[in-house]
């Protein structure tokens, strides 16, 4: 399994996690074929408490899947950050992941973002596995991911 | 008739990339049924091994979620439309919960070790858990002890040798005889010095490179958010519901977590409240007992090495905290018998409607704690020793009345084996609790004295005897510690 992102996705997926820094963001993955195309950032609605937790609304849900139907891609997955923590899913990522989505971590720590993976859930729930993870070089396309972020 | 169920992207793999699904049933749960009947791969997915829906799986019946309605055994019409709805969230794993500790290393330069703090904590060190990191959050971290006395001994003792960095200590009281059965920071030549002088002492023969700050006051709904402020963890070493539930309700204001004990006799309790998330004390005991339920420590006794137990757990959660490793004791509540030797574990939630960590909270500012735990302040005995209600007697004034050759009833309401220790000299013992199958053993036509250890039986004694209607008692102030300091210091104290 692998992922694209095109140019912008990954800046601003990490700009994002700065953002929300020390708090958890998220925001869901448009593309077609394992090339993420946009991103849109959506707001952490946890009531767990944001800093090690995101939750994305049911309403942001459908939303999402709507508005990869008006791109004309597919709703790939979503990404979060672990503020302060490395860029591995924990438990809770696995008990709450879905299959075929990949899912994105960012770690950002003191505010700065740092390495960023992407995982996929196995088909027996017992485990994420990596993905490999592609940039786009810079200044392909700038405004790609900026026109949709936020 | 058949239904609709919408299906979201990631399921469609296993639906044939079908965005919707026609299933047939009468009830949501029979939809549901029919659907993994046809799709078997989605079993897994949407059912957890238990057979109930996964937790993050959201359905709902046209725009309403059925947790709202009758969950599964909702009945459906013809043309009414399913859809799943998942619920996306995950996070870090929860040791990594951002604390006051983490929070500084990612904000500044942590502290670094010396040669001889490294000799020192090298235990801690070659622990991968711990390491240097763990270490040197620790040294940035402070605690701050509520109370030198059973729990904060040890709790004191422990962070101090573990290298916590600041160790703040708040107590008023004056070390006592009565004290070193348990409270090891004192030892007996330190028996009327202060607490804190003597805890200072002891804190940093153990560790010079601790930094103690002490405060020498009572901890007060005045005081307590300027004290606490600046501390990563509040331990709760206090011996009385007023303080605790201050100490609480400071913890949530302020934002600071509250490593919790309490200890009884034989049996204690620990528990993290407090934190970001987490429930606090109110969740779990939103209002006091009725003063007096519960007796004190000096009233109830309690064995020597339980605040020894209970204090090192709370010391262990103040690390963990600060350091971020492990899990903590957070909505869980630890229970600790002593005589059975035996722990028990209670979970814990966040009450939604707590008055203090609630999202409606009404306790925003800190209250009257004596009132609000319904304990009598202290009568104000003059100077001269004579009390100010006509309920109470001083052990002077007692003493004059016999030497004047009164003959009070002199009725001592406290337990055989306290009897044991001392007592006035012709007096009789109905203990509390047998007072309402013997009250009427006493005297018609004498004043009653009601004496305990301090005052506090007593005065429930005279309340008791008031309401079947024995008015003329009245209640020996101080009780029997007071009589033995003033009239006669021949007689032990306990």
């Amino acid at each position: 399994m692998a992922l694209s992102l095109q140019a912008g996705v990954t800046e601003a997926i990490r700009a994002h996690g700065v953002e929300t820094y020390p708090n958890e963001c998220c925001g869901a993955l448009i593309g077609r074929e394992g090339a993420v195309t946009h991103i849109l950032a959506l707001p952490n609605v946890t009531d767990e408490g944001p800093r090690r937790r995101f939750r994305v609304s049911d309403r942001d849900y459908l939303q999402c899947e709507k508005r990869a139907r008006e791109l004309g891609g597919d709703l790939l997955g979503f990404y979060h950050s672990h503020p302060d923590h490395p860029a591995r899913p924990s438990q809770y990522d696995l008990d709450h992941a879905l299959p075929f989505f990949s899912y994105i971590i960012v770690a950002v720590r003191a505010g700065t973002p740092e390495d960023m993976t992407s995982w996929r859930l196995r088909e027996d729930r017992s485990a994420f596995d990596e993905e490999s993870l592609t940039h786009a070089q810079h200044n392909q396309h700038p405004d790609a991911a900026s026109s949709v972020h936020g | 008739m058949p239904n609709t169920i919408n299906i979201p992207t990631p399921l469609r793999p296993f639906t044939d990339k079908k965005e919707s699904v026609e299933v047939s049933g009468a009830t949501v749960g029979e939809l549901l049924a029919d659907l993994t009947t046809r799709y078997e791969g989605l079993r897994k997915h949407l059912y957890a091994d238990n057979g109930k829906l996964r937790n993050f799986v959201n359905v709902y019946l046209n725009d309403e979620d059925i947790r709202y309605l009758q969950k599964e055994a909702t009945p459906v019409k013809a043309g009414d439309t399913l859809s799943i709805v998942p619920s996306v969230a995950g996070g870090a794993p929860a040791s990594a919960e951002a604390t006051a500790g983490q929070a500084r290393a990612a904000a500044e330069e942590l502290p670094t070790l010396s040669h001889e703090e490294i000799k020192r904590y090298s235990r801690h060190l070659i622990m991968p858990e711990m390491g240097m990191e763990g270490q040197r959050k620790l040294k940035a971290s402070s605690v701050l002890c509520i109370g030198a006395g059973g729990l904060g001994s040890p709790a004191a003792m422990y962070l101090a040798a573990a290298g916590i960095g600041r160790l703040g200590i708040v107590d008023f009281d004056v070390v006592d005889f009565s004290n070193l059965q348990r409270q090891l920071l004192h030892t007996t030549n330190d028996v009327g010095r202060t607490k804190l002088a003597s805890a200072r002492d002891k804190v940093v023969a153990l560790n010079p490179h601790v930094q103690v700050d002490t405060y020498e006051e009572a901890l007060s709904s005045e005081n307590a958010m300027r004290l606490f402020k600046g501390y990563d963890v509040i331990l709760d070493g206090t011996d009385n519901f007023p303080t605790r539930y201050l100490v609480n309700d400071a913890c949530v204001l302020s934002g600071i977590p509250n490593a919790y004990g309490s200890i009884f006799r034989f049996e204690g309790q620990a528990s993290v409240f407090a934190t970001k998330d987490g429930p606090c004390y109110r969740c779990l005991y939103p209002e006091p007992p009725p003063p007096g339920l519960v007796p004190s420590c000096a009233e109830g006794g309690v064995l020597g090495v339980l605040p020894g137990v209970i204090g090192v757990i709370q010391a262990t959660e103040s690390i963990k905290l600060v350091t971020g490793i492990g899990e903590p004791l957070i909505g869980r509540f630890l229970i600790y018998d002593a005589l059975k030797m035996r722990f028990r574990e209670l979970k814990l939630k966040k009450d939604p409607e707590c008055p203090v960590c609630g999202p409606n909270p009404t306790v925003t500012t800190l209250i009257d704690y004596e009132q609000f735990c319904g304990v009598r302040p202290e009568p104000q005995t003059q100077a001269t020793g004579a009390a100010v209600s006509e309920w109470e007697i001083t052990p002077v004034e007692l003493k004059k009345k016999l030497d004047a050759g009164e003959t009070p009833f002199i009725l001592d309401v406290r337990e055989p084996n306290e009897y044991q220790i001392n007592r006035i000299a012709g007096s009789t013992l109905i203990p509390l609790g047998e007072l309402p199958r013997r009250y009427q053993e006493l005297p018609k036509d004498r004043e009653i004295v009601a004496h305990c250890k301090m005052g506090g039986r007593s005065a429930k004694a005279q309340d008791f005897l008031k309401s079947v209607g024995i008015t003329n008692v009245k209640n020996l102030k101080g009780g029997i510690l007071e009589w033995v300091d003033k009239v006669d210091p021949s007689q032990p104290k306990y």
